[in-house]
């Protein structure tokens, strides 16, 4: 928790650097009033179509018989992983259409959608299918069946994905510069450009003002009612709803979302390699590239889910006040660009620590754990939710330690949630740049360094093998997920035959 | 011995002089990338602790800013007296290396080369409107802000910016390679730039697709400005003396040739060498005569952008 703070503590301290009043006269001016603008409406429409897109894929791949499920969950996945420049940049190229607001509405809606799919697709795993044949036995329609019970039964994790996805965008800003877009990021990115720190740093404060306004909305309208039942371990196999004829349509949808998604940067990187200027690649190997970026990727992945199972345990099981308030506050980080994070580590270790761990691989795995620590944490909370306290409680009856009782009964349960959550935090990180570039080791680089390095000299041609490295980095895990997934129903079944119906 | 250099200047020229730095003296040097004003930041934030020896910028302003904050150490006069004085900092304190030029970039299928302005203050003339691109957040423009108020005041610099930005509208761009690329397009008719942006731009995409041309302000304007890349020792370096040997291979005749031969299509403005690439040579060039020290930290012009919204 202390830690999660730092980055508010930087905050704090510089903005006061540049003055109250010198402040104040910034921010009431009408720029500020036109970059809010920019920014809100446009986290509103993202946001909205994210969670009908995000929702309406996990539902087709974890409910339906949709033909190549296992092939269409991985590819709705990937494009989370696309560094957003590397997709503004493809859909520049094609058409002048794309810019703006309209182009930064499908840039960042294509980006970041799979922030609702993950949790969402974790949420329905794990929760019972037989609510849904219930409810289409008693007569209701395929519709009303998804609108009352599926997104019912999702809704925390709706929720949680929408709160992922305005936060993100609140703090996006590679994608908005090439699409001239401004919002306050972009405005706070400018004022760092003009070596102005206190005053970015102010701007930052009202930015995490507007993320408070995100997560206090979010408070109020989830997080009522019991999700958990009594025999998630005993699941029976699911019986998916058959598309019919609505089977043609759907398959040209995910195809579409795909192609837009994913063809069109993976297109434009391809098209940058045959047309680009032809120099020899510099600097590290692609491969070197790629190790130092799984490397760094996988160790943020495993710390930020370690982080979040506790704190999702915690608040979930005892949301006392205190508690709430302490989850609530590290959501704060996600809005906080990672410039904003990675000089707070700056400070705080040159001066307080005797500059230990400064710019070492530790401390950059650090700051991804804290800068992702949201995202375990949505996905993580979603599941714990549906596992029922009574089943710990009939463990511990059953005279099993209370550890161990984790490990064996809740774990396994919350499983779904673990996996989504260590996938989203991994994609992230394998494309995180302003942070990365202040606080990688001396020499050592990632593919979204080097990217931004052939990128920033115009070299699009050298740059473009980088993107379709990450690219090809970031389908490994969500490869091993859509796997992880499809395994979990049976596991469940041959463990516990005994079915409740 | 290894030194730390803190770079922002363009990467594959910067590893070039590294590596024959590091050939010609056995001195190794770790190089971290980032942009100059983000690596202002970072050295502000590292303080006193801050593990660079060297600095090196694209534009002067970065220099002067760490300079004003007396972070940097002074410069050996040895390696000083290499470059033209006017193009050093005037407190010893950072030493210049390289220089471009503003410019402006159009495109002939929407504007004729006679109807583009020779003065500054004609790109808020309203015949350019919805034909003109800029970037105001761009540390590139600060400059031709500076030179402008030097030479016309406050309220003309005002009126002028007012102007600009109306005859831009949506097209205030984040960066400069924004506003080449939407000129080459074709999305705006014409845009101030730094002269390697273009050359860059021609080098990447190949001269056939190239459908843009660039063009000079009239001799002396104040929109004719030379930007100086520099480099500085931080007061904080435990290694002096082997920065003071990086930055005096960085302006010796060996350094600038690698420059002049580099893709960064920049200016060599010490030891007499000579450029080899773009097609103005830098004695040609008339640009207005402002000093490094009158260009300043350019927070003078940042408060201007931000009286009008720009910033």
């Amino acid at each position: 928790m202390a830690v999660l703070a730092l980055p508010l503590a930087f905050l704090l301290t510089e903005s006061a650097g540049a003055g109250v009043s010198n402040v104040w006269h910034l921010i009431w001016r009408s720029l500020t009033a036109s970059l809010l603008w920019n920014t809100v409406r446009l986290t509103f429409v993202v946001t909205l179509l994210c969670a009908v897109i995000g929702t309406l894929a996990a539902y087709g791949v974890e409910r339906t018989d949709l033909p190549g499920r296992s092939i269409w969950a991985v590819l709705v996945v990937v494009p989370f992983a696309i560094p957003d420049f590397v997709v503004s940049f493809g859909w520049s190229s094609i058409s002048t259409w794309v810019q703006g607001f309209r182009g930064a509405v499908l840039v960042m809606t294509l980006a970041v959608y799979p922030l609702v799919y993950l949790p969402v697709a974790a949420s329905l795993r794990g929760a019972d299918p037989g609510q849904e044949e219930i409810a289409r036995s008693l007569g209701a329609g395929r519709v009303k069946t998804f609108f009352r019970i599926t997104v019912g039964q999702a809704r925390r994790a709706i929720l949680g994905g929408c709160l992922l996805v305005a936060l993100v965008i609140l703090a996006e800003y590679g994608a908005f510069e090439i699409l001239g877009f401004q919002t306050f990021t972009t405005e706070i990115f400018t004022e760092f450009n003009i070596v102005d720190t206190s005053v970015a740093c102010a701007l930052s404060l009202v930015l995490v003002l507007l993320s408070l306004f995100v997560l206090a909305g979010e408070s109020v309208s989830g997080g009522r009612g019991r999700l958990g039942r009594t025999g998630p371990g005993a699941q029976r196999v699911l019986t998916r709803s058959h598309l019919g004829r609505a089977r043609l349509p759907v398959l040209l949808g995910y195809s579409l979302l795909v192609l837009a998604a994913l063809g069109v940067p993976i297109g434009s990187s391809v098209y940058w390699i045959f047309e680009g200027g032809a120099h020899a690649l510099t600097g590290a190997s692609l491969a070197s590239a790629a190790l130092h970026t799984a490397g760094y990727s996988l160790g943020a992945a495993l710390v930020a889910t370690a982080m979040a199972l506790p704190v999702a345990l915690l608040v979930t099981r005892h949301p006392g006040r205190l508690h709430l308030f302490l989850e609530r506050s590290t959501f704060l980080v996600l809005a906080m660009p990672g410039l904003v994070v990675a000089l707070a580590l700056a400070y705080f270790t040159t001066r307080y620590a005797d500059s230990f761990g400064y710019q070492t691989a530790p401390l950059l795995v650090l700051a991804y754990s804290i800068m992702f620590f949201p995202l375990a944490l949505v996905c993580v909370r979603a599941s714990v939710a549906q596992s029922p306290v009574s089943l710990e409680e009939v463990a511990a009856s059953l005279g099993v330690r209370r550890l161990p009782a984790l490990v064996r009964v809740t774990l396994p349960l919350v499983a779904p949630g673990v996996a989504a959550g260590f996938c989203l935090v991994f994609l992230s990180a394998v494309t995180e740049l302003t942070a990365t570039l202040i606080l990688i080791p001396t020499n050592a680089e990632t593919l979204a360094t080097q990217f931004w390095a052939y990128q920033q000299n115009l070299s699009y041609g050298q740059a473009a093998p980088f993107a379709l490295v990450i690219i090809a980095v970031a389908a490994v895990p969500s490869y091993v997920l859509g796997r992880f997934f499809d395994r979990l129903p049976r596991r469940g079944h041959a463990q516990a035959p005994v079915v409740v119906t | 011995m290894t030194i730390t250099l803190y770079n922002g200047q363009h990467i594959q020229t910067t590893d070039a002089l590294v590596a024959a730095f590091e050939k010609a003296t056995g001195i190794g040097v770790d190089v971290r990338n980032d942009d100059e004003d983000v690596l202002d930041a970072e050295i502000i934030a590292e303080g006193a602790r801050s593990p660079a020896d060297v600095i090196f910028t694209e534009n002067s302003p970065a220099l002067e800013y760490l300079q004003a904050k007396a972070l940097l150490a002074p410069v050996y006069r040895s390696t000083l007296e290499h470059t033209p004085a006017r193009y050093n900092s005037p407190q010893a304190d950072w030493v210049g290396i390289s220089a471009r030029v503003s410019v402006i970039i159009y495109n002939p299928g929407l504007i004729q080369k006679n109807a583009l302005p020779t003065h500054v203050l004609e790109l808020a003339d309203p015949r350019y409107k919805g034909k003109l691109a800029f970037a105001a957040g761009e540390t590139d423009f600060q400059p031709i802000v500076t030179s402008v108020l030097r030479t016309y005041g406050k309220a003309a610099t005002l009126r002028w910016l007012e102007g600009m930005k109306t005859n831009a509208g949506s097209h205030v761009y984040p960066d400069n390679e924004t506003i080449s690329t939407m000129v080459n397009r074709g999305v705006v008719a014409l845009g101030v730039v730094n002269q390697y942006y273009w050359y860059r731009m021609r080098a990447e995409i190949g001269a056939s697709n190239i459908r843009s041309r660039i063009a000079y302000f009239a001799a002396q304007d104040p929109g004719y400005v030379l930007d100086i890349s520099g480099a500085g020792i931080l007061k904080s370096s435990r290694h002096k003396a082997a920065a003071q040997r990086f930055l005096a291979f960085l302006v010796s005749a060996r350094g600038q040739e690698i420059i002049a031969h580099s893709i960064s299509f920049e200016y060599p403005i010490a030891s007499g060498v000579k450029t080899v690439q773009p097609e103005t040579p830098f004695a040609e060039l008339k640009p207005n005569p402002i000093s490094v020290g009158e260009l300043g930290t350019g927070s003078q012009a940042i408060s201007l952008l931000r009286d009008v919204q720009l910033l």
